[in-house]
């Protein structure tokens, strides 16, 4: 038995496409390198576990305040008491096992061209490379009257968890006859659906419990995501329960009293008195993105699509809410899938070797009652270094669709946060 | 010469085997493949309860299940608007991925009696197609075994209802099952559904 070049070359390729992980290259090495992972959300555990996955001789170390996340996804289920907030409840041993070290504590600054991470209480770690993912900052300067206090009382529930329970705890004592108002934010924000799965699934616990209440959506936008399907299933499922405000109808909010409970929409600032008021207020990039100036002057942070590498700080990386990579919205799909073409173009980064071509992709599911989910799926790829659509692909799911399309949406709904959060956490 | 080769080759099918050690970024099944797994699944095995696990799959099965949705002959939620956003040559990287991942059967809860019924059913009617009790993809047959019960029930509502055509031998032998009553259908899945 005698090996040529040729089948040295053969038996490459075939271990290169047999394996999850490629054959030791021609190439610097990446071993010994580290990795500091900013924010343990979709993107930033996602990012975690795909370098490990791609080359575990990459040192990764995750940087998370909190020892549990809870998705935002799947949280309005939450709200209408079909799911416990537990449900939603994620830590990060699966992340340890694949070799991340985790640190439960904030960070305070990126130095891009020092190289490292600062930490709550002034520890630094020194990186190779640097991937940030820190969700979104809630701007409540945006409305007026309203803060971090006043979400106590008239709660975003835009970051799930506490404040997901409160919502649930509002909705459940309200009087039957009430009025819920939901104030939907402007472009660009977490989740374009979220609101209006919202408001159907909070139609969905009142219908059953306060049929005699009404869903109102004060909205700063002219139109929204999905915006046809839901209306067809408001209307299919809940009669005229939900009301849905334009801007140009006076359904800007621009102001909320919490001693009242009133939010003030339109140029005349029309009150609405709510039973429960759900304020979602305008966000930008996670604070930490901001402060390291990785933001631009919209407050998001501009990167190059091919591997997510900022544009205005050499390796450093930004996926998830917080970059900007149109036509992916702001959706945990998008950020999981940004995150492994991230995770590839630093561990080709890191060891000298070419990534291959990127690929990118979104399915979002909304749930609008039961047995009727409806979906957006987008795939795009890399056209002279920007993203776009593939032409023909993707889009929303049929009008007019038959029941059982809808009924297996929320089976497929239900059947994508199982295996995403697994793809995520392990 | 050639003994420096076979050290690398040698060194190459070494990492194959311990899957470690690795400084290269994954190939481009790799990371086609992984825009699959959200819905699909770690590796293309889903934790259900109704995606489909497309571990396993023959690459032709992929290839021809792809194409369907493509051209609008099998029926869909989402994945006709999916499939249309890759190219032949990316079908087949991906195909390729999966045909190479192990089917995994943790064990779905099922109805014990019905799917006693279901194996003879099974027996008598499927397994000519549906080798090794569905366990493996032959010519087309797509892996039945350990698949969740949601997804066959969905997929054998399209076939029954005429939304997806059936190749002729099994429709004859699905009239065979439907005839010995309401329930014989179900007790089929249960068998597939329940298998570990």
């Amino acid at each position: 038995m005698s090996f040529t070049r040729r089948d040295f070359i053969k038996l490459s390729a075939a271990a290169s496409a047999a394996g999850l992980v490629g054959f030791p290259m021609i190439g610097r090495g990446a071993a010994g390198k580290t990795v500091v992972v900013v924010g343990g959300g979709v993107g930033g555990a996602t990012a975690a576990r795909y370098i490990r996955m791609f080359d575990p001789t990459v040192e990764v170390t995750l940087v998370e305040p909190n020892k549990e996340y809870y998705t935002c996804f799947m949280s309005n289920e939450v709200l209408a008491g079909d799911r416990t907030l537990d449900s939603l409840r994620f830590g990060y041993d699966g992340l340890a096992k694949r070799g991340v070290k985790v640190i439960h504590k904030a960070a305070t600054a990126i130095d891009a061209a020092g190289k490292k991470v600062t930490l709550d209480g002034g520890e630094a770690l020194q990186f190779d490379a640097c991937v940030v993912s820190p969700g979104i900052e809630l701007k409540y300067e945006g409305i007026a009257g309203y803060s971090a206090e006043a979400a106590e009382k008239m709660p975003h529930a835009w970051k799930a968890g506490p404040q997901t329970t409160l919502l649930r705890k509002q909705l459940e004592a309200m009087p039957d006859g009430g009025l819920v108002v939901i104030a939907a934010p402007a472009d660009p924000f977490r989740c374009p659906p979220g609101p209006y799965e919202r408001a159907s699934l909070v139609a969905h616990y009142l219908k059953q419990h306060k049929p005699k209440s009404k869903v109102l959506i004060l909205d700063a936008k002219e139109k929204f995501a999905k915006q046809g399907l839901f209306m067809e299933g408001w209307k299919k499922l809940y009669g005229d329960m939900i009301e849905w405000v334009p801007a140009s109808k006076e359904g800007k909010v621009t102001k909320v009293d919490v001693a009242t409970n009133t939010v003030f929409a339109g140029e005349l600032e029309n009150a609405h008195k709510a039973a429960v008021a759900n304020i979602i207020p305008p966000q930008s990039a996670g604070k930490i993105a901001i402060v390291s100036g990785l933001a631009d002057d919209k407050g998001w942070c501009p990167v190059n699509p091919a591997t997510f590498e900022s544009t205005l700080h050499k390796g450093v990386y930004v996926i998830g809410d917080a970059c900007t990579a149109p036509p992916m919205p702001k959706s945990a799909y998008s950020a999981n899938s940004q995150a492994k073409v991230c995770a590839s173009a630093v561990v080709a980064a890191l060891s000298g070797t070419t990534a291959p071509t990127p690929a990118y992709t979104n399915t979002c599911y909304s749930v609008i009652g039961t047995d009727y989910g409806i979906s957006v799926a987008g795939i795009y790829k890399l056209q002279e270094g920007k993203l776009i659509s593939v032409e023909g692909s993707g889009g929303v799911s049929k009008a007019d669709a038959p029941a059982w399309v809808r009924k297996r949406e929320v089976a497929y709904a239900h059947s994508w946060f199982t295996n995403i959060v697994k793809d995520i956490f392990g | 010469m050639k003994v420096k080769y076979m050290s690398l080759a040698l060194l190459a099918a070494g990492s194959l085997a311990v899957g470690a050690s690795a400084t290269a970024a994954p190939d481009a099944g790799i990371m086609l493949a992984n825009t699959c797994v959200g819905c699909h699944g770690p590796m293309g095995n889903s934790g259900g309860p109704a995606t489909p696990t497309i571990a396993g799959m023959a690459t032709d099965t992929f290839t021809e299940s792809m194409k369907g949705y493509k051209e609008g002959t099998r029926p869909a939620t989402v994945m006709d608007r999916i499939a249309k956003g890759y190219t032949e040559d990316e079908i087949k990287a991906m195909a390729g991925y999966f045909a190479k991942q192990t089917f995994a059967r943790p064990g779905q809860k099922v109805d014990e009696a019905k799917s006693k019924e279901g194996k003879a059913l099974h027996k008598e009617h499927c397994e000519k197609c549906h080798v090794e009790e569905g366990k493996k993809d032959e010519d087309g047959s797509a892996v039945l075994a350990g698949q969740w019960l949601p997804y066959l029930q969905f997929a054998m509502e399209d076939f029954t209802t005429g939304t997806r055509e059936m190749p002729k031998k099994m429709k004859s032998q699905v009239e065979k099952v439907q005839a010995k009553g309401p329930n014989a259908l179900d007790s089929l899945m249960q068998f597939y559904a329940g298998q570990k």
